[in-house]
C-alpha cells in the first residue's frame, strides 16, 4: 500500500443532496459507511441509515467541563457538530483487542506446553465519512506509533489498511479548538481519500454542498465515478473565506514553538501541586486523546483453563499502577501522573516520534469533568518564564 | 476485500509476525537461592528458533505463563551458552507462579528486548560494578562474561551493598571472582550480623577504598535508584564523565517493543531505548522524583 497523490486535481462540486450518491458509491465499492451520528447527547462515528442521509442542523456547545448538542431550527448543515467525545482513534487502535490465542494441553496447572497463535482482526473494509483535521493529524501520529517504529503491528496495520477516510475540514471552531496552533488544521492536508468543505452556499444558484478534493487514487476513482462538475470559482473562494476565519477565530492556542524547553525546564513547578488538587487522575482525557496509545496487555484465562487469550486494553498514565513495579510505585502521586501527560503529550513525544502528541482537538479541555484547561495550564508555567 | 486503487493508508511494508508471540521453552535445571530466588535454565523446544534469542548481557526477555501472564527478566547467562538463564526473584502474581515450576515444565519467552551493557567499549579498560540489593541480576551475566574473556579487561572492581546478610545471594561466585587476579570485591550490609566478616554500611560508603583512574574506568551500576544517584554524584566528584557511568533501569512493561507506554523516563522508553544508559544521555530526567 502506498500513499499515492491524486493524479487529477480539479476540485469538484458535490450539491448537499447528492450527498447520499457519494455514501451509495462507497458501499459500492464494499465499505461499511460510518459517519457523525448524534447519540447520547454526543457526537459519535456511527452506521448511517439505508437512505445515506445524515440529519442536518445539529450544533454543538462546547467549553472546560461541558458539551451539548443541540438541533437549531432553520440550519441544514450537516457537518455542523465540530467533533464529540470519540476520535476515529477506536477504528484502528481498538479499546480492547484479542491479540493471542493461547492453546495448552489437557494436563492440569501452569508449566504445561502450549501453542500461541496471532488473532487477527476482521478484515470489514470501512470508511469514514467526516473526519476532522485534527483527527487526521492524530492517526499519522498513531501510525509512527504503530507501524514505522522497529516493531510494527500487525493487528493495527490490519486495521489501518482498510480504511477509507472522508475527511470534512472545519469552517466553524468550538471554544475548545486550538488546531491552528498545532499546524494540524482546520483544513485537511494530507492523509485522506476524499477531503470535503460544507458550505451554505457557493454552489450554482447560490446552492448549498462540498468542494471536493481526492488525495488518493482510490478517492480519484471515486470522484470520477461520480462525475461531479468543476467547483465553481464563488465556492473555492468561500472555501477559503471559511478556513481563514475559523483559524483566525479560535479562542485557545498552545505556544508549539517554545513547548519542549518550556516543560523540560520546569519539571518542578508550583503549577504541578496546584493542578494535582483539582485533577480527578479520572483519566477521560486520556480516553478521548486521539493520540494517546498507553495500554495494558493481560491474559484472559478460558475457564477450563485450557487456552487463554492474550488481550490488549487501552490503560492510562492516569491509572495508580501505570509505573508500578513490584511493590514501588514511580509515580504514586496526582502530580506526577498530571506531568507525565503533560509532559510526554507536548515535549517528549517530540523526541520520540517527531512530532508533537498533541492536535489541539481540545477534546482533553471539553471532557475534563473538572474543566482542566492544558492551554491555561501550560500558560500558567509559561507566564512564569519569560521567553 | 476486492482490489482496488489504493486508498490512504500508511507507507511502508508490514511485517506479518506479531512480536508479542511467545516461543515455548522447557525448564532443563532450576537452581534456588534462599527463598524467593530461583534460577531457571530454558531450553527452546523449536531448536531452530534460537538464533532469533542471541542477545548481549544486560538485554531482557519477557518470560510468559500461559494464562497467568508475562515479566520482564534480564538474561544472566553466557551469549555462548546454548541455554538462556533467568534468574527470577519472587515478586508478583506471575512469578509466584513460576516459582512453583521445575524441570520438565513449559514456559513461553519472547526477546531478547533492549541493550546491553557495553562490554566491547570496556574492552581493555578498568571496570568498576556498583550494585545494590537484589538488583544484581542484570549485571552478574556481564561480569562472568568479563571473567571468561579475563585478558580482554583491565582491572575489574565489584562493590556491592546489601540491606541484611541474608540478601547475599550468589555469595559463591562473590568468592569466586575475588580470587580472580587484578579484582577487587568489596561486600557490604546495613544490618551486620555475628557472623558477617564484610565491610558495614552502604554501598556509596566504600568508594573512598577504591582506587579508579576516570581515564580509563567504565562504570557499571545497577540496583535502587538513589543508590546510583549517590554513586553518580560521588563517581563525578572522582573525576568520572557520565558518558562513562552506564545505569540499569527498572520499569513497568508489558510489550517490550515501545508501545504500550508504561516504560517511560522522560523521551526514553525504558524498554527499547535501554534498559542501559549512559548517564549523559538521561541527562535532567535522571533523579526528578516521580518522572
Amino acid at each position: 500500500m502506498s500513499h499515492r497523490r491524486a493524479e487529477e486535481p480539479t476540485p469538484r462540486w458535490l450539491a448537499r443532496a447528492e450527498l447520499p450518491r457519494l455514501v451509495a458509491a462507497l458501499r459500492a465499492h464494499g465499505h461499511r459507511v460510518l459517519g457523525p451520528v448524534v447519540h447520547e447527547g454526543s457526537l459519535r462515528f456511527d452506521d448511517l441509515p439505508a437512505s445515506g442521509e445524515l440529519p442536518g442542523g445539529w450544533r454543538d456547545e462546547q467549553g472546560p467541563g461541558r458539551y451539548r448538542v443541540s438541533r437549531r431550527a432553520g440550519e441544514e448543515e450537516v457537518f455542523g457538530v465540530v467533533n464529540g467525545a470519540g476520535s476515529i482513534k477506536p477504528f484502528v487502535f481498538a479499546p480492547r483487542e484479542p491479540l493471542l490465542q493461547i492453546e495448552m494441553d489437557a494436563r492440569a496447572g501452569p508449566g504445561r506446553p502450549f501453542r500461541a497463535e496471532p488473532i487477527r482482526p476482521d478484515a470489514e473494509r470501512i470508511a469514514l465519512l467526516g473526519v476532522r483535521a485534527c483527527d487526521l493529524a492524530a492517526l499519522a501520529v498513531q501510525d509512527r506509533i504503530f507501524l514505522r517504529d522497529r516493531f510494527p503491528d500487525p493487528s493495527y496495520a490490519a486495521r489501518r489498511g482498510r480504511l477509507f477516510l472522508v475527511a470534512v475540514g472545519c469552517t466553524r471552531a468550538a471554544p475548545t479548538c486550538f488546531c491552528a496552533s498545532m499546524d494540524t488544521g482546520p483544513r485537511p492536508h494530507a492523509g485522506f481519500d476524499l477531503a470535503l468543505t460544507e458550505l451554505g452556499s457557493g454552489g450554482p444558484g447560490g446552492t448549498a454542498g462540498f468542494v471536493a478534493r481526492a488525495g488518493s487514487e482510490a478517492g480519484a476513482a471515486l470522484l470520477a465515478a461520480l462525475a461531479l462538475d468543476a467547483a465553481p470559482a464563488e465556492a473555492l473562494a468561500g472555501e477559503e473565506a471559511g478556513y481563514q476565519a475559523c483559524a483566525a477565530g479560535m479562542q485557545r492556542a498552545l505556544p508549539r514553538e517554545r513547548l519542549p524547553g518550556l516543560l523540560y525546564d520546569h519539571l518542578e513547578h508550583p503549577r504541578w501541586d496546584e493542578v494535582a488538587e483539582r485533577c480527578l487522575s479520572c483519566a477521560n482525557c486520556t480516553l478521548v486523546c486521539p493520540t494517546c496509545f498507553c495500554h495494558d496487555v493481560r491474559d484472559e484465562p478460558a475457564l477450563d483453563l485450557q487456552g487463554s487469550v492474550r488481550v490488549r486494553q487501552w490503560s492510562s498514565c492516569f491509572d495508580v499502577e501505570h509505573a508500578q513495579v513490584h511493590g514501588l510505585n514511580f509515580r504514586p502521586h496526582i502530580r506526577e501522573r498530571y506531568r507525565q501527560w503533560l509532559v510526554h503529550k507536548l515535549a517528549s513525544w517530540i523526541d520520540q516520534f517527531g512530532s508533537s502528541g498533541c492536535v489541539g482537538c481540545g477534546r482533553c479541555i471539553t471532557w475534563c469533568p473538572v474543566g482542566i484547561d492544558l492551554t491555561e495550564e501550560v500558560a500558567a508555567i509559561a507566564a512564569t518564564s519569560p521567553p | 476485500m476486492s482490489a482496488g486503487p489504493s486508498s490512504a493508508g500508511p507507507p511502508g511494508a508490514i511485517r506479518p509476525v506479531s512480536p508479542l508471540l511467545p516461543e515455548p521453552a522447557e525448564i532443563v535445571e532450576k537452581r534456588s537461592f534462599g527463598a524467593d530466588l530461583h534460577a531457571f535454565r530454558l531450553r527452546l523446544l523449536d531448536p531452530a528458533a534460537r538464533p532469533r534469542f542471541d542477545f548481549q548481557p544486560g538485554q531482557f526477555n519477557m518470560v510468559y505463563v500461559p494464562g497467568v501472564g508475562e515479566v520482564a527478566i534480564s538474561i544472566s547467562s553466557d551469549p555462548d551458552d546454548a541455554d538462556l538463564e533467568h534468574t527470577i526473584r519472587i515478586v508478583g502474581r506471575t512469578t509466584a507462579v513460576i516459582e512453583r515450576l521445575g524441570p520438565g515444565d513449559v514456559l513461553g519467552l519472547r526477546g531478547p528486548y533492549g541493550n546491553g551493557w557495553p562490554l566491547q567499549e570496556a574492552r581493555f579498560k578498568d571496570v568498576l560494578v556498583v550494585t545494590g540489593g537484589l538488583g544484581c541480576a542484570p549485571v552478574s551475566g556481564a561480569i562472568d562474561y568479563m571473567f571468561r574473556r579475563r585478558a580482554s579487561y583491565g582491572h575489574i572492581t565489584v562493590l556491592h551493598g546489601v540491606k541484611k546478610p541474608a540478601d547475599l545471594v550468589h555469595a559463591s561466585r562473590f568468592e569466586a571472582w575475588r580470587r580472580q587476579p587484578d579484582t577487587t570485591v568489596v561486600l557490604t550490609t546495613d544490618q551486620p550480623d555475628r557472623v558477617w566478616r564484610d565491610r558495614t554500611g552502604v554501598v556509596t560508603e566504600h568508594f573512598e577504598e577504591v582506587e579508579l583512574d576516570p581515564s580509563r574506568t567504565v562504570v557499571l551500576i545497577c540496583g535502587p535508584e538513589v543508590m546510583m544517584r549517590y554513586a553518580i554524584r560521588i563517581l563525578r566528584r572522582r573525576g568520572v564523565s557520565d558518558d562513562r557511568i552506564f545505569v540499569s533501569l527498572e520499569r513497568n512493561m508489558h510489550c517490550a517493543v515501545g508501545w504500550c507506554g508504561h516504560c517511560q523516563l522522560g523521551p526514553e522508553f525504558v524498554c527499547k531505548d535501554g534498559p542501559i544508559f549512559p548517564v549523559r544521555r538521561l541527562g535532567r530526567f535522571f533523579g526528578v522524583h516521580g518522572l
